[in-house]
């Protein structure tokens, strides 16, 4: 698949496998032409349900729909997903386990335009703290649009977060994903950057000029954030004696954290986190921008390479 | 009004009677739990389980069965005596509620408890998810209805109101709200705290057909549940006026009956109160 948008690519991806399987029903709350359900909507008229502007209700509605055993993807933008809807996806989605996939769009810095009230930097902290949630952050549009079957047939809870633009690709045509287990991108034994959603191309960029300073660096690239592919960070952790974390999040609670937790109980090495430190971002022209502005630049991710190493050696 | 069985209704207000007995026991012997609103609450659940629901017991997941969400969970006590008397469990249970190995949670919990069609206990959920039940069944081709107990105080929260536009919007016409409108919350009276009337008109003004009871009146329980269940092109609201604490004199509408558990003279003088009704 071309390099689509990843809205695009999840869109295209929801309809048609909504062809495959009659018991998917795909919600929105008035931003169907943003999150592109409305593809599946053209589709699928009858199994497409617009809430408008009510977040809330329409996590709670998906969730009588997954009582009554269809498989809702509630989309949304994740700002609101993952904060206004919060209550209901604690009690009615995790709490109760009803087979909600939420679909939360516009993740990260995606909507440059509007700024931080549209921003979503928290909301990985927030679902990987919820019991019963699985938490999935494709990489790229080819991910975005493999993981819909995968998400759909998978039993339980998924917050399935998305950027609205085109990521840098990481992924290869026609290979396998499988939630719960990481993917190494990259060889290298001198560092290890794990990193996901769109710091994996990032951080493929990172390895890139590391490598021509002589510095070897893994890439590995965590799709799921819950459950942690554990073992491979653990072995990334013993085979380079060094770790970054990149993501486009804060780097309290996010990815950075999940990882953190892995190495102080398993094997403590020098880590660095790489994200958005405690702060909220800024309106810019695009992600690009604001990612570079809001130290998640292909240069911090170099820097907190050469950070780690050099810890490593005193 | 239909004319119903006199013995019919004669049960069904015995059945009311003994939830209200078991739902005073529950919540004195454990000293937790809520009791005003469960015995506000005892026609109209005796009402759906002993007439109304199509149930069965033998299969508490059984795909073509009617569902009920209590979305004003904290009633769980009177559920819980309803799915027990039913035989979703044994009654034996009852007296285990809350205890760690016990599979009676405080609040409704559909993964635990056999028959709970939904977890409940955050105010606000029911209508919302009622709605999302009732569009799959029409999707399905299948012929249950959702009924959802709601409390007056519970609609003070926009989530509710959420879910009422929304219903509007797709009329499922199998979804019937039912709102124990006993006009005591937590603090003190709902026409206190954060009044609600016009409460009818809000709901009309959202497009739905309401339909007035009185909530201890058994024979209007069942009517309106079924002239509810005929009006199609719009959806219903039936709403109930009842008395918190219905049934024994000294917590009738009274705030402070709302989570606290009865001692051991007030218990038995309640339930001595119950029994003389001829429960």
């Amino acid at each position: 698949m071309a390099n689509l948008a990843m809205r695009e690519a999840y869109g295209r991806a929801l309809a048609d496998y909504g062809a495959a399987n009659p018991r998917v029903v795909a919600l929105d709350a008035d931003t169907a032409s943003s999150t592109l359900s409305n593809f599946f909507e053209k589709r699928f008229p009858q199994r497409f349900f617009n809430f408008g502007i009510a977040e809330p209700c329409m996590i709670d509605a998906a969730v009588g729909f997954a009582l009554a055993g269809m498989v809702p993807f509630a989309n949304a933008f994740a700002a609101l997903a993952a904060l206004r809807a919060l209550e209901q996806v604690r009690t009615c989605v995790c709490y109760a386990r009803t087979n909600v996939k939420i679909a939360s769009s516009y993740a990260g810095v995606s909507d440059f335009k509007d700024g931080p009230t549209h921003h979503a930097i928290t909301d990985i902290a927030v679902m990987r703290s919820l019991p019963e949630m699985t938490v999935i952050v494709p990489a790229d549009g080819s991910e975005a649009a493999a993981f819909v079957p995968l998400i759909a047939e998978f039993d339980g809870p998924v917050y399935f977060r998305l950027n609205r633009a085109a990521t840098l690709q990481v992924s290869q045509p026609g290979e396998t994903l499988c939630i719960g287990k990481g993917i190494v991108r990259r060889q290298g034994q001198d560092v290890a950057i794990i990193a996901c959603g769109s710091m994996a191309g990032r951080s493929m960029q990172a390895a890139g000029s590391l490598a021509s300073q002589g510095i070897q660096a893994r890439v590995i690239e965590i799709h799921t954030i819950k459950p942690i592919d554990r073992d491979m960070i653990l072995q990334a952790a013993a085979g380079t004696g060094a770790v970054v974390t990149a993501e486009e999040h804060t780097v309290i609670g996010g990815l950075g954290s999940a990882v953190a937790g892995v190495l102080a109980a398993g094997r403590p090495v020098p880590l660095a986190m790489v994200g958005i430190h405690d702060a909220f971002a800024r309106t810019g022209p695009d992600p690009e921008s604001i990612m570079d502005a809001c130290g998640m630049a292909v240069a911090d991710i170099v820097n907190a390479a050469l950070s780690v190493i050099n810890r490593k050696k005193a | 009004m239909k004319s119903y069985d006199k013995s019919l209704i004669a049960d069904l207000e015995a059945k009311a009677n003994y939830l209200r007995r078991q739902s005073l026991a529950m919540i004195y012997h454990r000293q937790a739990g809520h009791p005003g609103g469960c015995l506000s609450a005892a026609d109209i659940v005796a009402a759906l389980y002993f007439n109304i629901l199509r149930i069965d017991p033998a299969r508490p997941v059984w795909e073509d069965r009617d569902r009920f969400i209590l979305s004003k969970g904290h009633a769980s006590a009177l559920l819980y005596s309803a799915l027990a008397c039913r035989g979703y469990f044994p009654e034996s249970d009852l007296e285990h509620w809350g205890e760690l190995a016990c599979h009676l949670q405080g609040h409704p919990d559909r993964l635990k408890t056999p028959g709970v069609d939904m977890t409940s206990g955050i105010l606000g959920h029911g209508i919302a998810i009622g709605l999302g039940l009732s569009l799959a069944a029409r999707l399905q081709k299948r012929d249950y209805h959702t009924y959802v107990l709601l409390g007056d105080g519970e609609c003070q929260g926009g989530i509710v109101w959420e879910g009422i536009n929304a219903c509007a919007k797709f009329n499922p016409g199998n979804l019937t709200a039912i709102v124990d409108y006993n006009d005591v919350q937590l603090d003190g009276a709902v026409h206190d705290i954060m009044p609600m009337e016009p409460f009818a008109d809000k709901w009309r003004a959202f497009r739905w057909e309401v339909i007035n009871i009185g909530g201890h009146d058994m024979r209007a329980i069942l009517s309106a549940i079924e002239e509810a269940k005929s009006i199609k092109q719009r959806p219903v609201v039936i709403i109930a006026r009842t008395v918190k604490g219905k049934g024994v004199s000294f917590m009738e509408n009274k705030a402070q009956w709302h989570g606290i558990p009865p001692d051991k003279e007030q218990y038995e003088a309640a339930i001595a109160e119950l029994t003389g009704e001829g429960g």
